[in-house]
Order: structure tokens, then C-alpha cells, then sequence
């Protein structure tokens, strides 16, 4: 998995590519925690349109990141989910918890 | 196990690096076997979230502990009929599973983790789990569904 960061106004986009499983899903997990708790971001977008895969551990990261923002009242969005990775939170059951989009204009909207 | 229907057998160490080596070969062999994309896909997580648990819970994320996966071409009875299956048994020697716990846990709570049975259970047709020999060992199952078959219209 690789992850970056671009910073936009009062937001962060991370780009991820790759597969994100039991070996890679701390770094999310610890990037995703990092700009919600200590950067204090009020809006925290994922583009996952280059993400291969995605195990329930990668799941448990973005489930995590979903309720600490939650929690600071602050927006994890989505976007650009492929086939596979909607079948996994649709198997989990999530598809519908998270704000997901399809393109990175929507997801930047106000 | 003697070597009927053997297909392929790993030898690897409990890494989380290794997961992706076993998903890129598994999703191979399964396309190989005649699964469609989509039972690919559910073999492959599976497989990833079993080995996922070995690691984590069996040996608690200790690196370098023995797994061994085999993958074999079986036949079994089905609804009167002898059907092609794909047989999986990973094998470790961590510490005892308690049953109890791979039951999952029901999905109307969002919150992290315990995904990972949920998901084996929903991608495979059979997964049973027993402790031998100081081996814990889960066998996976998942049924080769027939090809369907074109009917021939004759042109006279």
C-alpha cells in the first residue's frame, strides 16, 4: 500500500493505492487518527480509486477513523471505491454507515 | 493426508508481507480451476482472513512461526451428486482457538474488528475447525459450480 497526503482547505486527501491488508492497514489507521485527533482536520477524504484490495483489518481502520470522527464532529469521506472494495463493506455491512462518492469533485463539495 | 487431488501446498512463516505472495497464487489457481471472477474473489478473502487470524490470534503476531496451506481438488456429495470442490486446509501450530469464539459477532454494531470469520463464513460453502496433534487446523471448502450448458438447436 502507498499513502499521500494533499491538503486542501480545512481538509486532507490521502491517495491510496495498493492493497491494504493485516501489513499495511496500521499506517492508515495511524495516518487516518493522526489528522483527525491531532490535526484536528474537519474533513478527512479517502481516495481508494487505486486500492486493489481490502481486508477486514483495512475495514476495521476505516470503521475506527468513522467513529473517532464521529466522535470530533468532523467527516470521513470516501470515494472512488472499486468493485471489490464495495463488496467488502457491503459484506460487512457498512456500505451504507460510511458518506461515500464517486468522483473527488463530489467528495470536496461543500 | 496422502496426495490425491493435491494441487498445491505452501510452506510459509506467519509474515503479514507473505499475505499478498498467497492471494496473488490462490486467485491464480482458483481462476485456473474454473471459479468465476467473483468466487475468486471470495476464495482469496477468505484464505487472506484465515491466514490473517492464524497470524494474529494463534501466534499474536509472532513473526516467523510455521503455516502450512493445501489446496486440493476434491469431490463431494451434494444434493445426490458427486460435485468438484476446492479443498483448503491451513494449518499452525499457535496457541488453541477456543470454539466459542469463531462464531463472529452479529454486524449491527459498527465498530472495528471481528470481521474477519463473518467474512470466511459468508465467501465459503463449508469451514469447519478442529485441534489435533497440537495443530490447530481449518478446512475450507468451496463448491466448482457446473458450467452452464448451451442447448443445441438443430437447422434442418
Amino acid at each position: 500500500m502507498k499513502i499521500s497526503a494533499r491538503y486542501l482547505d480545512k481538509m486532507t486527501v490521502f491517495d491510496i493505492s495498493g492493497d491494504v491488508d493485516l501489513a499495511s492497514s496500521p499506517e492508515l489507521r495511524k495516518a487516518l487518527l493522526r489528522e483527525l485527533r491531532e490535526q484536528r482536520m474537519p474533513r478527512v477524504i479517502l481516495n481508494l480509486k487505486a486500492v486493489r484490495y481490502m481486508d477486514s483489518s483495512g475495514v476495521a481502520s476505516l470503521v475506527e477513523g468513522l467513529k473517532v470522527s464521529r466522535d470530533l464532529g468532523a467527516r470521513l469521506v470516501l470515494y472512488g471505491l472499486n468493485g471489490t472494495i464495495r463488496e467488502v463493506l457491503q459484506l460487512s455491512k457498512l456500505l451504507k454507515i460510511f458518506e461515500i462518492y464517486d468522483t473527488e469533485e463530489q467528495a470536496l463539495a461543500p | 493426508m496422502g496426495q490425491r487431488g493435491l494441487l498445491l501446498k505452501l510452506e510459509l512463516q506467519s509474515n503479514p508481507e507473505m499475505l499478498c505472495v498467497v492471494r496473488h497464487a490462490l486467485g491464480q489457481l482458483a481462476e485456473t480451476l474454473g471459479f468465476t471472477s467473483a468466487e475468486c474473489r471470495e476464495i482469496v478473502l477468505a484464505v487472506d482472513e484465515a491466514l490473517t487470524n492464524i497470524i494474529r490470534h494463534a501466534y499474536r503476531g509472532q513473526e516467523g512461526r510455521p503455516i502450512r496451506a493445501t489446496f486440493r481438488r476434491i469431490e463431494v456429495p451434494c444434493d445426490g451428486k458427486q460435485r468438484k470442490a476446492l479443498e483448503i486446509v491451513l494449518e499452525d501450530r499457535g496457541m488453541r482457538v477456543d470454539g466459542e469464539k469463531l462464531c463472529g459477532r452479529s454486524l449491527d454494531e459498527v465498530r472495528p474488528g471481528g470481521l474477519g470469520l463473518h467474512f470466511i463464513k459468508e465467501s465459503m460453502d463449508t469451514v469447519e475447525f478442529r485441534r489435533k496433534f497440537a495443530k490447530n487446523q481449518l478446512r475450507l471448502t468451496k463448491l466448482l459450480k457446473a458450467p452452464k450448458t448451451k442447448k443445441c438447436t438443430e437447422e434442418r
